[in-house]
């Protein structure tokens, strides 16, 4: 095995919950939140963030999903890709929205998710947070919120794990068959 | 190898509820204000009719539409076809137009197919009904009502297993009636099919279903749907029932059978109705019709339908 955990269970628990501080300091508290995961760990970490936020605030900020697949620039190159379920539970005209996802690699997907919040209505701002920023970035974007930066080769592969989706709260690195 | 969907035969269990689930997403999707999709964005798709059709024709305009796509709609009627110019002609013309793929109806059956087989054009090609043989997307259609009023929102990755579902009417020329019977096994359904001798094809003993000639049986065992077929006058050049009275009390959904009916049962008809003919205006007007659920869904399903053959690499197939 070539892959190195670069976070365990209580790195990830803390980044999350550091997260949750940024987001409520910058927002000066939970007011007109809306935190919208991008399928599918980035719900999971949204429901994170969201639970934390509670834990320090007493607040239950909106949260759901947003799913970017029908904006995505690369349909025509890459096999079929199966839409994942959108769930907008309110009304973001005039909302502060913070995209969650795990990994900020090209920003590719975040500008398709940019284009789907448009869709939906205008928000009043629109923040990033991510667990896991590994540069390499392809288009002007960058996270407000990060839970570990993670210089990575391009030939590497960073997986993120939850235990609501894969038993366990780690992220790894895979340095692939080139290391 | 280029997707295409030409019958719900060649479709399997896998491919059928993906093509579904993906259909809960443009029905949510469907709700915004906001219903535009960039997912086809400058791909440019013909509707080629050569056969009558109002909700068929405008409902994959409408999901053509949605998803962003440029449509062009060709009717027989009123084109160089009237003038005689052959199918593969109007093909080779709609090639160097650069279309990047076809919904095809055709009165005959096989059309669609030999428009997939042959070199004539090499784009995916969609089967909008050919004759008597098909309509797969009225039959996605269908399954995804039955589904969403069976399971609810509980739809995703499932079938139609153990549901029990009665077609009747006109067997013979019903394309709508061989896709069903196709996709309704697929997903675990059980289908019988009612009808007069006369209206039922010489092959049907092979299909995976139950042949009955009384409306009245069959509807007495618990039944989940009750599928009401429309009688194709234009394709019948022979007598196939005394009259449309006596066509109407042996095999119609008349007053008295839709009073019977349990009212969990769902009604459904393809559309266009011949309201008194083999459907009363009670019933099909009733709370527990769901045909102008199909009409919606049928949007929904035909979206998934063209962003499933139309997107992706072709060299990886999507089954």
């Amino acid at each position: 095995m070539t892959a190195n955990t670069v976070m365990q269970s209580a790195d990830v628990a803390r980044a999350i919950t550091r997260i949750a501080h940024e987001i409520l300091e910058s927002n000066r508290g939970s007011d007109n939140l809306v935190l919208l995961g991008i399928p599918t760990r980035g719900v999971t970490l949204a429901d994170r963030i969201a639970a934390a936020i509670h834990a320090i605030d007493g607040a239950d900020v909106p949260r759901g999903s947003l799913d970017v697949t029908m904006y995505r620039d690369d349909l025509q190159s890459n096999p079929l890709r199966e839409p994942s379920p959108t769930a907008v539970p309110v009304d973001i005209d005039q909302a502060t929205v913070v995209l969650v996802d795990d990994v900020l690699y090209s920003g590719r997907t975040v500008r398709a998710a940019l284009d789907a919040l448009t869709d939906f209505g205008r928000p009043d701002v629109v923040r990033l947070a991510v667990l896991i920023d590994r540069g390499h970035r392809e288009l002007p974007i960058r996270a407000d919120y990060v839970g570990k930066n993670l210089p990575s080769s391009p030939g590497e592969r960073i997986n993120v794990c939850l235990v609501e989706t894969d038993g366990v709260d780690a992220v790894e690195i895979d340095r692939g068959d080139d290391a | 190898m280029i997707p295409h969907l030409l019958s719900t035969r060649d479709l399997s269990r896998e491919s059928a509820i993906s093509l579904l689930d993906t259909a809960e997403d443009m029905a949510i999707l469907g709700h915004r204000d906001n219903k535009k999709l960039p997912a086809l964005r400058g791909k440019t798709i013909v509707n080629l009719f050569y056969e009558d059709s109002t909700r068929t024709r405008i409902s994959f305009e409408v999901a053509q539409k949605r998803l962003s796509a440029d449509v062009i709609n060709f009717s027989a009627k009123g084109s160089s076809v009237s003038k005689g110019e052959s199918f593969k002609d109007t093909i080779l013309t709609l090639r160097e137009l650069g279309v990047d793929g076809v919904v095809i109806r055709h009165p005959s059956s096989g059309a669609p197919q030999l428009l997939a087989e042959r070199d004539w054009i090499d784009v995916p090609v969609v089967n909008a009904g050919d004759g008597t043989h098909e309509h797969p997307t009225q039959a996605l259609l269908d399954a995804f009502t039955l589904r969403k009023n069976i399971h609810g929102a509980d739809s995703r990755g499932r079938g139609l297993d153990g549901a029990h579902v009665i077609i009747v009417g006109d067997i013979l020329h019903s394309r709508v009636a061989r896709s069903n019977v196709w996709l309704l096994e697929h997903l675990g359904a059980r289908v019988t099919v009612v009808a007069p001798v006369t209206l039922i094809p010489a092959g049907a003993s092979r299909w995976p279903i139950t042949i009955s000639h009384d409306l009245d049986s069959a509807l007495s065992q618990p039944v989940d749907a009750v599928m009401m077929l429309r009688v194709q006058s234009e394709r019948m050049r022979d007598a196939y029932f005394p009259n449309a009275h006596e066509y109407s009390q042996g095999w119609g959904l008349t007053e008295e059978r839709f009073a019977a009916l349990s009212p969990q049962t769902l009604v459904m008809h393809p559309g266009p109705m011949n309201r008194g003919l083999e459907i009363c205006s009670t019933a099909a007007d009733s709370a527990q019709s769901v045909i102008l659920q199909q009409v919606a869904n049928g949007v929904f399903v035909r979206m998934s339908v063209l962003y499933s053959i139309l997107t992706g690499t072709s060299e990886v197939p999507h089954e």
